[in-house]
């Protein structure tokens, strides 16, 4: 298969601390990566840099055959890159459709003028949008909740419309940061198998995650970051029985 | 004749029969405040309707897209000199070169200075915008409140060395609008009514503060809408969702300033003569009071402040003045203060107690 | 040369003035992340308040002479400014701080236009005749080159003492380390035991009894005092906070005299600058564009902003 994303030579320094060191990671198409480590690894920034929200100090940046490089968030979104967010942002006061709606934004084209004048084709792309909306929230099973304000949702619920949202952006890899943080079991098991639905229609997904059956069990490769480097690449089984992974989370002695 | 009238009626579902009263009311409503109270109320009227379409504008920057601006009544400044340079001697008095550009004098049609007017005012915002757009909510509000200021001051002092604006004394002798070969200064003869000017201008403006309704109804409801109350809501995850925010809050203020260049030009047609002193810092504050008031991106709301904050301080110097006579024997607080006062005290007390406005909206999508 | 001298000394006066009132800005920002739209009304309500003071005293006791009744007016006024900057902290910041940020901002425009209708209806629109109690008669330095009035030497002298004293105050006392924490970190700093409250209602109160006492001075300084006198030197003072640093107490200090000269020299050259187009005419733009330059090119200020981020 090949990389959809291919990331190398990543460092990023906040003030005097390396909260990244060379770090790289290979998402091969169609495939489930997991990101993992310690708390403060450096997981998120690494996130944050690939999809633009950290200026990139240095690395080389290749997703979908081309070179890229990360510069602006809106950008990467419309290169094809989908990110959610550790703590959830969801537009608070607009409903879960509203929200899934806004995540059409960048994959249609209604201007000012379209939008005054309300031409047949503008119709149409509401309309459009509206169906595509709706079908996404089905997909994620919010269907009845399309009318509920996005803040009045339970956070299990939440975290899903963040996926639709994420997901109505038409992207190629989908990064998803701690989808699973603060869900019940039962929560888990219906994310791990939206997971799987969203990779079995063609998504490429990448994945940061402290809980570790989840991520054991749906990742095809992990990559494990301590301290900003990375410490291990292959698959759950090699990781798991890794001598450096398990200090790293269990700690010396 | 009493059946066909019932057959229809029939037919006319009961929104659309709101709507045709509605309609029907506002097209008499000049003509019962006339003969209520006279001329001077029906100004008063049309200088409500020109504010509804201040207020929506600034509705678009503020409410739509959060961001504060406190000099949005220099938008509105550059439209009214727009046409008062487009339409009035003050050009050809000044300028030998313009007098012999144009021996029958500058007398832009209204259309042609509405367009100019727009565009300019736009253009202004954007230059406003491009620097300030990375600015947290309070700098922005003191930045364009300089720009305002800016703007008043360059009015009141370009009469040095070339006299542009004519400084203090402002441009007079404006032309009066003119429309479809309608004057709109002289009342209209159409045979069975006269109708005064001060109503044709009701009309002409009642149409302009309808159309900026549509239209920023229709912006609301629309993908560029849903875009400016996502960076309203959350910026980063807006430019997550491939929003390029920084062109959306220019399109805010270009859309927002061009309201308010159109009314300007309007209003310069309107009173024929245009002068710095309109439009200070108070205006500004004025018309976001009446944002405040009907509540920020709430378009009923926003029209309901506009035309409560328009009228009330004329309601409160009819009222204020005798009552004070009656009971103290003289003024002690003119209306004017009074006014200022009582603006003062509602931002603070709706900020206090009702900040989503007197007229809350029902359900979810603004806030 | 002369014009050049002169200009900086004109400066001078301005920037102190300036600095005393950015002062009042800074702290609240410091403390309370938000920027106190309505300080420049209580400029304007010190310089009005001790006006009244001043006539009352010169009625009821003539015989004192005039810089004597001032140094009596100036602690009642700056008494009062820090009362009236305390309230408007209470009414207007205090019960939106969980608000979203356009609140606080919309609540103090509301109170600034309260504030000058209040003063309006007290002391009525006109520009109203500030006695000169202070010498004003000139005094040459530099061989002639720079004339400078005694009130103006007082008003630099006076700005510099009460600088002084507040670095003092902010630096080596424990009300002025309970300030600083109270910046920095508000909450740790309550699990410390300060009381965020209480500092940041005598934070308003400094700033307000600074900005009396700044009132004083523009008032003493042009011999006039209106309602409206307190919005362009509360912008352009707040333009100078910004300038510093804001939340930096030395940079309030070092943006407010940067800024009278900037002002200063030029007013004084724009006309040479501008082949005649421009004139003096011009200088309340100056604050202006050196804000917007700042904002845009270095928005940190020269001293830098020293608050953790609230975005």
């Amino acid at each position: 298969m090949n990389a959809l994303l291919d990331v190398a030579n990543v460092s990023k320094f906040f003030g005097g601390v390396h909260a990244l060191d060379n770090v790289g990671l290979n998402v091969p198409t169609g495939s489930i990566v997991g990101l993992i480590g310690p708390n403060g690894a450096g997981k998120t920034t690494f996130f944050n840099v690939i999809t633009g929200l950290y200026p990139a100090e240095s690395g080389q940046f290749q997703f979908n055959g081309k070179n890229y490089l990360p510069h602006s968030i809106a950008q990467v979104t419309q290169a094809g890159i989908a990110r959610t967010f550790q703590n959830i942002r969801l537009f608070g006061a607009m409903t879960a459709l509203e929200n899934v709606m806004v995540g059409c934004h960048c994959r249609s084209h209604t201007g000012v003028f379209g939008a005054v004048m309300r031409s047949k084709r503008v119709q149409r792309e509401e309309r459009d949008i509206r169906e595509k909306s709706f079908a996404l929230l089905h997909y994620v099973g919010l269907g009845e909740f399309a009318d509920h304000t996005a803040i009045n949702l339970s956070y299990g619920h939440q975290r899903r419309l963040e996926i639709a949202r994420a997901l109505a952006t038409d992207p190629l890899l989908l990064a998803l940061d701690e989808p699973a943080a603060g869900m019940n079991a039962t929560e888990k098991l219906d994310l791990r198998e939206l997971l799987l639905k969203i990779r079995g229609d063609g998504k490429t997904i990448l994945l940061i995650e402290h809980d570790v059956s989840l991520v054991m069990g749906i990742c095809d490769s992990l990559t494990v970051l301590d301290y900003g480097k990375t410490i291990a690449v292959g698959s759950p089984r090699e990781v798991r029985n890794n001598p450096e992974v398990i200090r790293a989370y269990l700690g010396n002695g | 004749m009493a059946n066909g009238f019932l057959i229809v009626l029939n037919f006319i579902s009961q929104r659309r029969m709101v709507l045709l009263l509605a309609i029907l009311s506002l097209l008499i409503l000049p003509w019962c405040i006339g003969a209520a109270g006279g001329n001077y109320w029906v100004r008063v009227l049309d200088f409500a309707l020109l504010y509804v379409v201040l207020a929506l504008g600034l509705n678009v920057v503020v409410g739509f897209a959060g961001l504060l601006d406190l000099g949005f009544i220099a938008f509105y400044a550059l439209g009214a000199y727009t046409f008062a340079l487009l339409a009035s001697p003050h050009l050809t008095q000044s300028f030998a070169a313009i007098a012999a550009l144009f021996p029958a004098g500058l007398h832009s049609p209204i259309w042609l200075a509405c367009l100019i007017g727009a565009l300019l005012a736009a253009t202004f915002g954007i230059i406003l915008g491009v620097p300030t757009l990375k600015l947290r909510g309070d700098y922005l509000a003191i930045v364009t409140l300089g720009f305002g200021e800016i703007i008043r001051i360059f009015l009141n002092n370009l009469d040095r060395p070339i006299n542009l604006t004519n400084g203090p004394k402002g441009i007079r002798a404006i032309d009066s609008i003119e429309l479809f070969g309608i004057s709109f200064a002289k009342s209209l003869d159409l045979g069975f009514i006269q109708v005064p000017a001060l109503y044709l201008i009701f009309y002409l403006f009642l149409f302009l503060a309808c159309l900026a309704t549509v239209i920023c109804m229709r912006l609301q409801n629309s993908r560029i809408g849903r875009a400016w109350v996502a960076i309203r809501e959350d910026e980063v995850a807006a430019q997550a969702m491939g929003i390029n925010t920084r062109n959306m809050k220019l399109l805010a203020f270009a859309i927002g300033a061009s309201f308010a260049g159109v009314a300007g030009v309007l209003f310069a047609g309107f009173q024929g003569f245009v002068s710095p002193e309109s439009f200070t810092l108070w205006e500004s504050i004025v018309v976001l009071a009446m944002v405040v008031l009907g509540g920020i991106g709430h378009i009923p709301g926003v029209i309901l402040g506009a035309i409560l904050l328009a009228i009330f301080p004329e309601v409160l110097r009819g009222v204020v003045q005798p009552i004070q006579h009656a009971l103290f024997g003289q003024v002690i607080i003119d209306a004017e203060i009074l006014r200022q006062l009582i603006y003062g005290l509602a931002l603070i007390l709706i900020m206090l107690y009702r900040p989503k406005g007197i007229w809350q909206k029902r359900g979810a999508s603004t806030s | 040369m002369e014009t050049f001298l002169q200009q900086l000394v004109n400066g001078l006066v301005l920037g102190s003035i300036y600095a005393l009132i950015a002062l009042g800005y800074t702290m609240v920002y410091g403390v309370l992340g938000i920027i106190n739209f309505a300080h420049g009304e209580v400029l304007m309500i010190g310089a009005l308040v001790s006006l009244t003071l001043i006539q009352g005293m010169m009625m009821l006791t003539p015989f004192l002479p005039g810089w004597l009744i001032l140094v009596l007016v100036l602690p009642i006024t700056m008494a009062v400014c820090a009362a009236l900057s305390y309230t408007i902290e209470r009414v207007a910041y205090r019960p939106l701080r969980n608000a979203p940020r356009l609140a606080p901002l919309i609540s103090a425009i509301g109170m600034s236009v309260l504030l000058q209708t209040i003063a309006m209806m007290v002391w009525s629109r006109d520009p109203l005749m500030y006695p000169q109690l202070l010498p004003s008669l000139p005094i040459q330095l530099f061989n002639s080159a720079v004339t400078i009035t005694g009130k103006e030497l007082i008003i630099i002298a006076v700005a510099f003492l009460v600088m002084c004293a507040l670095l003092l105050l902010v630096e080596r006392t424990r009300l002025g380390r309970a300030m600083r924490a109270t910046a920095e970190q508000t909450q740790i700093a309550a699990l410390m035991g300060v009381n965020p409250n209480r500092v940041i209602s005598i934070t308003f109160m400094l700033g307000g009894a600074l900005a009396g006492l700044a009132g004083v001075m523009i008032a003493t300084n042009y011999g006039n005092a209106n309602f409206y006198m307190g919005f362009i030197p509360g912008l352009k003072a707040f333009t100078a906070a910004v300038l510093g640093g804001i939340g930096n107490i030395r940079g309030a200090m070092l943006g407010g005299l940067l800024l009278g000269l900037i002002e200063s020299l030029g007013a004084g050259y724009i006309g040479d600058l501008t082949g005649g187009v421009l004139g003096s005419n011009y200088q309340d733009i100056f604050a202006f564009i050196v804000l917007i330059m700042v904002l845009v090119l270095r928005p940190s200020g020269l001293l830098g902003e020293r608050v953790s981020d609230r975005a």
